[in-house]
């Protein structure tokens, strides 16, 4: 392959829905042959959290009292008809109906295909958490460092 | 070697994913067998495998709308 083929994609949802799209562009793109890089910031880290679960990650009151509001994994609520978090598990129970790639399937692949997972240094301050608190993180970003990193390639905000 | 991957019951994005890893896992000039229905990863796992520079060196019908396509792993 003579060109380096590259997408980028800002993870800023904490939204089930939009999880899975930013999982499904990340593996599939990677799996043929793109440099993939996403960069957490915000909602968006409720995916990567360790924590599955609500808990009281985050140095400070406010930012363990946040953490506990955001949740985890667990807790990632469907955009839309979300029917007080039942609705993602009936996706989850109808994907895998279906044969169709759930959203831990997805992170997986992503992770086995060598995706880049990155977070915003700033919602991270915010958050009062750093990076063992998320899976697979390599590494704290700016708004600059990520141009750098994502120069020349696709760019898509979720 | 001689490897094989059905991947008749995946649906996008895991077509491309199954077959990337499973030609990752292989060494190099091994030959890997990959069962697929027509229509999108019919028409898209042969190219994007060329693309990531392995060789497809045959794409037949087993059957119906099953086809088998055979690559060696560069």
């Amino acid at each position: 392959m003579s060109e380096t083929k590259k997408l980028s994609l800002i993870c800023f949802s904490g939204d089930f829905d939009k999880a899975i799209a930013t999982f499904t562009l990340a593996s599939g793109a990677a799996a043929v042959g793109y440099g993939v890089n996403i960069f957490f910031t915000f909602w968006g880290y409720n995916i990567v959290k360790k924590a599955k679960g609500r808990g009281f990650q985050g140095t400070g009151f406010l930012a363990k009292l946040f953490n506990f509001l955001m949740g985890g994994f667990n807790n990632l609520p469907l955009s839309r008809l979300n029917f007080l978090g039942l609705s993602p598990l009936l996706m989850t129970y109808m994907m895998k109906k279906q044969n169709v790639a759930t959203l831990t399937e997805l992170i997986d692949a992503s992770v086995a295909l060598g995706v880049n997972f990155y977070g915003c240094e700033m919602s991270m301050v915010i958050l009062g958490t750093d990076l063992a608190d998320y899976i697979q993180l390599k590494e704290q970003l700016g708004v600059t460092k990520f141009l750098q990193i994502a120069q020349g390639g696709q760019v898509l905000f979720i | 070697m001689k490897h094989e991957l059905d991947i008749t019951k995946e649906h996008c994005p895991m077509t491309f994913v199954k077959t990337r890893l499973k030609l990752d896992s292989l060494q190099s000039g091994d030959i890997l067998t990959v069962r697929l229905n027509e229509g999108e990863p019919l028409e898209n796992v042969p190219r994007t495998v060329e693309e990531l520079g392995h060789k497809v060196l045959n794409i037949s019908n087993i059957e119906g709308s099953v086809f088998a396509i055979e690559i060696q792993k560069a």
